[in-house]
């Protein structure tokens, strides 16, 4: 009877809490963006396609350009050669070539993306990306579903244009998981990291457990005496 | 060695309190699942503070520097991430386990003579607990916590008359900024530590004088053997130090769980806007504590503004922590556990847990008129619980208690 009571209030409180925290700020529905933060070759494919068309206007500014070439097995000199796009150094964090002046002339502030996964969610990139839709009332001649009346072009367009739908989803794709990884490189890490640690713990589950059942034999047969 | 601890014996108490707090200190035998909490309590402490030593050596009490000094910990600082991540599940880990620790002790009546100061020893260190969370919650100066701050500090600007000025001398300034951000990373690292360790230090110190409650609540020292030895008690040491072992590491296998797969708990741990800088000129459409504060940020919010002040709600919302001190006072009944005590009780508790969770749930959720109502019934039954104690504990028939305890 006790046990039950607690088992339906522990059901009734995950159902209550299972329901995401800021679900009530975002009432637009968001597509899957389906991404696997291991996948390391769409990891590559989203850097680049990012470094190409995002980072003119957007820095990630908590990213290095190293860690980068770190973490997705880029060599040095291709990052220098195909990621730096000024004159700045392998080490440094990655800014936009645009400056803020500029920026609040055309467009107002473009944003560093360097949390954008994390406090938006990956669904809500997925899903802003692929938002654009025509709109001649806009300066840009674009308007997005996702957030109304945003200021920045589709810069995409060329590439919807020129591929297919499918192979423009998958760079879409691509651009979202890199910025997942942006987000919060341990990711890539705290996975693995995780199972061999909850491995190390069952084990020690098992002999902690034995030893207590060892000790409690003393209590169970009567065994135990103080010492005096 | 024997020498050494001779010579140690004769300088320091050592084997005195090894025995009389560990090897000799005689705890009930039929502990059960309640009763991991106290030591899991202090072991996320330890969590707390070791963790903490190492984010304070990398973060920047500046506001300028704060956000980004915390995502170059995330990301420049050797394991870091993982240093923050157990920082940060750790805090909602200790609310965890502290609110199972206090319900061990509503179900088994552990705050009934002679442990009233244990309670009120362990109500001060809830309180102090939740000062603690919410002031290392502004650290990382995203959005949430300036916002939080900065409604949580305005609600001390209510005071009747003096209000204004105590919110000056909180702020040091007239809006959240820098010196709040000093002041509370001064109060995280330091002055809160340092009580809630001495507060432990208390509890347990007045726990181990009046010896631990058990399932049963009857007194286990009132039947002991020849040698003065209670006849249902054991020594914490073996007995129940390899059993906190194996809680100790079923508590880990959850937490690292956590730590390593879901480190932000869909929001519940790290709140997602939380991941954008501190902004004074854009106000979030949606302001809340994280869940281990809503229950009272609920009743702050359903007690209607009076006199064209919130100074009601912030006083029923201390009043609502500050009631669990008394009690010890309000219950009336004849036996501590729920074991035996008359069904008015335990309906009664039943009800107060409820509240408790839909308050708690509420306190999230943005204000709307269903919510408003919820949240001010619920306020009531929180409340009912204890002004109608003295009635409910008296009323009904408890069951005879047992002269052991019960396997």
């Amino acid at each position: 009877m006790k046990n039950k009571v607690y088992i339906l209030l522990i059901a009734v409180v995950i159902l209550i809490f299972s329901f995401n925290a800021s679900a009530s700020d975002n009432e637009i529905h968001l597509d899957q963006a389906n991404t696997d933060i291991n996948d390391k070759k769409s990891l590559r494919r989203g850097a680049k396609l990012f470094m190409n068309y995002c980072s003119g206007c957007h820095s990630i500014q908590f990213m290095r350009y190293n860690r980068i070439g770190k973490d997705l097995n880029i060599a040095d000199a291709e990052i220098e050669k195909h990621f730096i796009l000024g004159n700045e150094k392998i080490g440094e964090t990655i800014t936009s070539a645009m400056s803020v002046t500029d920026a609040n002339q055309w467009f107002g502030i473009s944003p560093d993306l360097s949390l954008v996964s994390r406090s938006k969610g990956v669904d809500w990139i997925y899903s802003y990306l692929h938002g654009f839709y025509k709109d001649n009332s806009r300066i840009f001649g674009v308007n997005n579903h996702i957030l109304k009346n945003v200021s920045m072009p589709d810069v995409l367009w060329k590439l919807k244009q020129d591929k297919s739908n499918k192979k423009f989803d998958q760079d879409i794709r691509d651009i979202t998981n890199f910025l997942d990884y942006v987000g919060e490189p341990a990711k890539l890490v705290r996975f693995n990291l995780g199972i061999k640690v909850l491995g190390f713990l069952l084990i020690l589950f098992i002999f902690s457990y034995l030893l207590k059942i060892e000790y409690w034999k003393d209590i169970k047969y009567g065994k135990w005496r103080a010492k005096h | 060695m024997n020498n050494n601890k001779n010579w140690i014996d004769q300088r320091f108490p050592l084997t005195k309190v090894w025995n009389e707090h560990l090897a000799e200190y005689y705890t009930p035998r039929n502990f059960n699942f309640w009763y991991f909490f106290g030591s899991l309590a202090m072991l996320v402490l330890v969590i707390q503070i070791v963790t903490g030593i190492f984010l304070t050596m990398h973060f920047k009490p500046d506001a300028i520097h704060a956000f980004a000094s915390v995502e170059y910990i995330m990301r420049d600082v050797n394991w870091g991430w993982l240093i923050r991540y157990l920082h940060s599940t750790g805090a909602s880990a200790f609310f965890v386990v502290i609110y199972l620790h206090i319900h061990r002790s509503l179900l088994y009546g552990s705050y009934k003579t002679p442990r009233e100061l244990i309670w009120i020893l362990g109500m001060v260190l809830y309180i102090a607990l939740m000062a603690e969370a919410f002031m290392g919650y502004v650290l990382p100066w995203g959005q949430m916590s300036y916002w939080g701050a900065q409604v949580i500090i305005s609600l001390f600007g209510s005071v009747p008359i003096f209000g204004p000025d105590i919110l000056t001398f909180i702020l040091g300034d007239y809006a959240v900024g820098d010196p709040v951000l000093n002041r509370f990373f001064s109060l995280h690292v330091i002055a809160l530590p340092l009580i809630l360790v001495i507060l432990v230090f208390l509890h347990i110190v007045a726990l181990h004088t009046v010896g631990s409650n058990n399932p049963d609540g009857i007194e286990i020292k009132k039947i002991k053997n020849k040698e003065g030895i209670p006849k249902d008690g054991v020594p914490f040491h073996p007995y129940y130090s390899v059993k906190d072992i194996v809680g100790v590491v079923v508590f880990l296998m959850i937490f690292s769980a956590v730590v390593f797969f879901a480190p932000a708990m869909n929001g519940y741990f790290l709140e997602s806007s939380n991941f954008i800088e501190a902004n004074p000129l854009q106000t979030p459409n949606h302001i809340a504590p994280l869940w281990y504060l809503t229950p009272f940020y609920s009743i702050l919010r359903a007690i209607p503004p009076m006199f064209g002040s919130q100074f009601p709600g912030v006083v029923g919302m201390f009043a609502s922590l500050l009631i669990l001190i008394a009690l010890p006072w309000l219950d009336r009944s004849k036996v501590k556990s729920i074991r035996y005590r008359s069904w008015p009780y335990k309906i009664a508790l039943g009800i107060f847990v409820i509240s408790f969770i839909i308050l708690g749930y509420l306190g999230m959720q943005p204000v709307t008129p269903i919510n408003a109502l919820l949240a001010r019934v619920f306020t009531f039954t929180y409340f009912g619980f204890f002004i109608l104690m003295p009635w409910f504990t008296s009323i009904g028939k408890t069951k005879s208690l047992p002269i052991r305890v019960t396997e």
